[in-house]
């Protein structure tokens, strides 16, 4: 499976994301270092849930990082991460 | 992936946060990052006029791996303020964005500009 269906899946099954946006960043590394020929080792995940009211930043990050540590073992380089509740998404 | 780090880098890493009121544990140093987060982190310290101390984890492996460890952070850059853990590159971004982070530095007693 790929990469990113494989991050989708985890998180969807882990958080019930109300948003889930998986953006494959490869293409702006390519030829540096972790960068891979098929691409798929850069991402920005968005996500949107419920899940992370009340904590903060370094703990909603850390969840994700555990849900993904396979991931982030294997073939993602890089993961960046925008986390929100469904009131700080509205917010912006 | 091995996860028996040398005591001793334990003992680096808390030696340098201890002794240096901002550490980032970074890419390359401050004047040539070698990775755009880690170089994002140092625009945003630079642009806060945060006297930091950096540490090149591509010069030491050791320490790439201790550090992951020690902050149970699978990323790098990662930020130190008087000892405690702020965050990585999306963080500290957010924090800036925010205004948050001037105000992380100067609870904390850290002088920044302006």
């Amino acid at each position: 499976m790929r990469v990113a269906q494989r991050i989708r899946d985890k998180l969807t099954a882990a958080l019930q994301p109300l948003r889930l946006d998986i953006r494959d960043e490869s293409h702006r590394h390519a030829g540096h270092a972790g960068a891979r020929p098929e691409g798929e080792s850069h991402f920005h995940v968005e996500i949107v849930a419920a899940a992370f009211a009340g904590e903060s930043r370094i703990a909603r990050q850390r969840r994700i990082y555990a849900l993904l540590a396979e991931e982030l073992a294997g073939p993602v380089h890089a993961l960046g991460l925008t986390t929100l509740t469904p009131e700080e998404d509205s917010r912006n | 992936m091995s996860t028996t780090t040398n005591p001793t880098v334990i003992d680096r890493i808390k030696q340098d946060i201890a002794d240096n009121p901002v550490v980032l544990f970074m890419k390359g140093t401050p004047v040539f990052p070698q990775c755009g987060f880690s170089a994002a982190v140092v625009q945003i310290l630079t642009h806060l006029g945060v006297k930091f101390k950096g540490i090149d984890v591509l010069a030491d492996p050791e320490i790439r791996q201790g550090i992951k460890e020690f902050s149970s952070w699978p990323t790098i850059p990662q930020l130190y303020v008087k000892g405690e853990f702020v965050g990585g590159c999306d963080i500290v971004r957010e924090m800036f964005e925010a205004g948050e982070l001037g105000e992380v530095f100067k609870g904390k007693g850290v002088e920044i500009r302006g």
